[in-house]
């Protein structure tokens, strides 16, 4: 790709001056893969320790990157791995998954005041369905573990996998929304009629809730209400410090440390995500560093010689089949199978050309992107395995 | 097991995947078919995305339901409408609005409670489908472009889960006739959109085993998107093989020009992409025991109603119809 005016920063540039580097982009977009090959072709050209926290793997991936099993526990990759794809790290590569119920525990352990209160929020039948549904909580314990992770200072890079989500915007909110649920009022009034004088009593309607508490009996049965708001209590007791653990979790992907790298395919609905993403990222002040175009197919499909190759292969098939001296090659002594896989090829030239050209129509409409923008290829094999991640990390590293 | 021709003779199509697969574009698809075959349909998108009016060329829909092309109608869920709808009909509570933060409250408590968000989701739909079956409402047929593979079996599941929840009450009642309708081959099918890749295939893999585990809902069919297609035969092969053979190639490229090169690599990408997908395709038929309908990759410039067209034609010619 040419220059772009006024851009000398590099992915290269941009990994070898921050700490956190967030990738986001929707689902299927191979986010992934890109996350942890950017993490390894850190660790190799600019040294040190590196760590890539990565959500849900696939598993010849999650292997290549010696995390099998479950668990948040942050695992080195073996240097064998690297030696077994011709390299030599500078730095160190360290790979971790992310364990949702696992997280939640810890956090709720860190922030009660004692075990008691902590194990009965733990076992609350409520506490894993509102952990796995509320507020967002993956993207929030997405973010509450990198803060645990880059606040122990173990590492000098910290590469993200954000988790799939529904709105590519939500976990970015998450820290904000969860401070304002505890924070909330609206979390105070339903756990109110509970709470008399400062203590827990058995239930006693006020009458701003009354109407609400009548209503949602006849819905849900009054056991059920009673059942939430007890959790909440119990919850209430960790409100200063989910709040500040928040707020500064909020203030950490907002550092001047911190940049966003923004993962997309060069298909309408993906792109059309990540340029709305961009947008937001700009608009709430955050760190957008660069854009990768991933699985783009190769430009040579643009070539005009190329066409007009194409053209002729299909047009003049038979002449041309007729020409190609079969001597010594088995394939050839067929003129008329020779003909049909020169239009073949003709024509699958044709088929994928129009892909490439939408792709590069897309890319040329995009609007305001940032400095950095790469293109990773569309390669003809899965990536699996170290060598893999060497191939898309060195067409990130060096697409400028 | 069903087969897939018959998938249109039912009433609910619930169409899942991992996100960017084309989920919604075979739901467009099959809604557009079986208007073809005059069939009234009401596509339901669960994911607020507003994916289906760019797929049918049309503005975006709200919760009531839009026509966006000729006996097809489009409505976007919206839970908090659908939770004052089933308030209005189910209990005659009158007009939510009015009395504002009960609203809100009744949200925050839909929110946190197990299987409430997803019932008013999957309420509506099975709502939609027992007002057409009982004649109040026209759909022959109701399309769900449900949630991702994530998260659609828990909205399956949640009259189940609510009715362990809630013993008594109007809510129990109504949570009866929607697992009656959710479990009902005659009714209803959940089918699955899968591209081959590996991951799309083993979450297609792990959501149908967890689905005949843990909800009582019909499976429907596999829908393989964006299949390559095959280039060569095996003889054919061996010819290209010979075509790229030093001598061979720089005749070529003597006869027809410097592009020819490109147009032989771009032969060998296609090759090998396909066989890289045909390997995780071959994983998807050995472990999953239903109906398989294949769409191919389409090598288009357009996107919208065009690209849903020609994908309801090639459905239609997967199902014979």
């Amino acid at each position: 790709m040419s220059p772009r005016a006024g851009a000398d920063q590099t992915l290269e540039s941009l990994f070898a001056t921050k700490e956190i580097v967030v990738f986001c982009g929707s689902g299927g977009v191979g986010k992934t893969s890109v996350a942890a090959s950017a993490a390894l072709e850190a660790a190799n050209r600019l040294g040190g320790k590196v760590l890539v926290l990565t959500i849900d793997p696939a598993k010849r991936l999650a292997s290549a990157l010696g995390l099998e099993g479950i668990g948040n526990l942050e695992k080195r990759v073996p240097t064998e791995a690297f030696k077994a794809a011709g390299l030599e790290p500078r730095g160190e590569l360290w790979a971790a998954m992310l364990d949702t119920k696992q997280s939640w525990d810890d956090l709720v352990l860190r922030h009660a005041p004692d075990e008691l209160t902590a194990y009965k929020i733990l076992d609350n039948r409520l506490y894993h369905n509102i952990t796995a549904r509320f507020v967002q909580s993956h993207d929030y314990i997405a973010m509450e573990r990198l803060f645990e992770i880059h606040s122990s200072g173990t590492y000098d890079l910290i590469v993200v996998d954000t988790p799939p989500t529904r709105n590519a915007l939500d976990f970015l909110e998450a820290p904000k929304r969860m401070s304002e649920f505890f924070g909330g009022r609206l979390l105070r009034w339903l756990t109110l009629p509970y709470r008399v004088g400062g203590k827990r009593s058995t239930r006693m309607l006020n009458v701003a809730s009354r109407p609400f508490y009548q209503m949602a009996d006849r819905i849900l049965g009054g056991k059920f209400l009673q059942d939430i708001a007890e959790f909440f209590l119990n919850f209430e007791s960790m409100y200063s410090g989910f709040t500040q653990r928040a707020q500064a979790v909020e203030q950490l992907m907002h550092d001047r440390r911190t940049t966003f790298a923004v993962v997309t395919t060069l298909e309408d609905a993906p792109l059309r995500e990540a340029e709305f993403f961009c947008e937001e990222l700009r608009r709430r002040s955050f760190h957008l560093g660069a854009l990768v175009l991933n699985k783009t197919l190769p430009t040579y499909l643009l070539d005009e010689d190329g066409a007009r190759a194409a053209a002729q292969l299909c047009s003049d098939s038979d002449r041309l089949a007729a020409m190609l001296d079969p001597s010594g090659h088995g394939g050839l002594d067929d003129p008329a199978r020779t003909s049909r896989v020169l239009r073949t090829v003709g024509d699958s030239f044709h088929n994928f050309a129009v892909v490439a050209k939408r792709e590069a129509e897309l890319r040329a409409e995009l609007g305001r992107v940032p400095d950095v923008v790469v293109n990773v290829p569309s390669f003809d094999v899965d990536i699996y395995d170290v060598s893999g991640l060497v191939r898309i990390g060195t067409a990130l590293f060096s697409d400028q | 097991m069903g087969t897939a021709p018959e998938l249109l003779q039912r009433r609910l199509l619930f169409f899942t995947g991992k996100g960017g697969v084309g989920k919604s574009t075979v739901a467009a698809a099959m809604a557009l078919l079986a208007a073809r075959h005059g069939k009234r349909v009401l596509v339901v998108e669960v994911d607020a995305k507003g994916n289906l009016a760019t797929l049918f060329e049309h503005a975006p829909a709200g919760f009531k339901p839009v026509e966006m092309q000729p006996g097809v109608h489009v409505m976007t869920m919206h839970t908090e409408e659908s939770l004052q709808e089933y308030l209005r009909l189910n209990l005659k509570v009158p007009v939510l609005g009015r009395i504002g933060p009960l609203a809100r409250m009744l949200d925050f408590v839909a929110s946190a409670a197990p299987g409430v968000k997803e019932i008013l989701t999957v309420g509506k739909v099975c709502w939609e489908v027992k007002e057409a079956i009982e004649g109040r409402a026209p759909w022959d047929l109701v399309v769900v472009d449900a949630a991702a593979t994530g998260h659609v079996l828990a909205q399956l599941d949640a009259p189940a889960a609510i009715q362990e929840l809630v013993s008594v009450g109007p809510v129990r009642a109504q949570t009866e006739w929607m697992a009656q309708i959710l479990s009902d081959p005659a009714l209803t099918a959940l089918n699955v959109v899968a591209t081959p890749e590996e991951m799309p295939v083993s979450e297609t893999i792990e959501l149908i085993a967890h689905a005949r585990a843990e909800v009582n809902v019909p499976l429907g069919a596999v829908i393989v998107n964006r299949v390559l297609p095959e280039l060569f035969t095996h003889a054919d092969e061996l010819t290209f093989e010979a075509l790229r053979e030093p001598e061979v190639e720089s005749q070529l490229v003597r006869a027809v020009g410097p592009g020819t090169t490109a147009v032989l690599d771009a032969a060998r990408l296609a090759v090998s992409l396909r066989r890289t997908r045909a390997t995780h395709l071959e994983r998807l038929r050995a472990e999953v025991d239903l109906p398989m309908l294949y769409l191919p990759y389409l090598f288009t410039r357009s996107h919208g109603l065009r690209v849903t067209r020609m994908m309801a034609d090639a459905l239609d010619e997967e199902l014979g119809q």
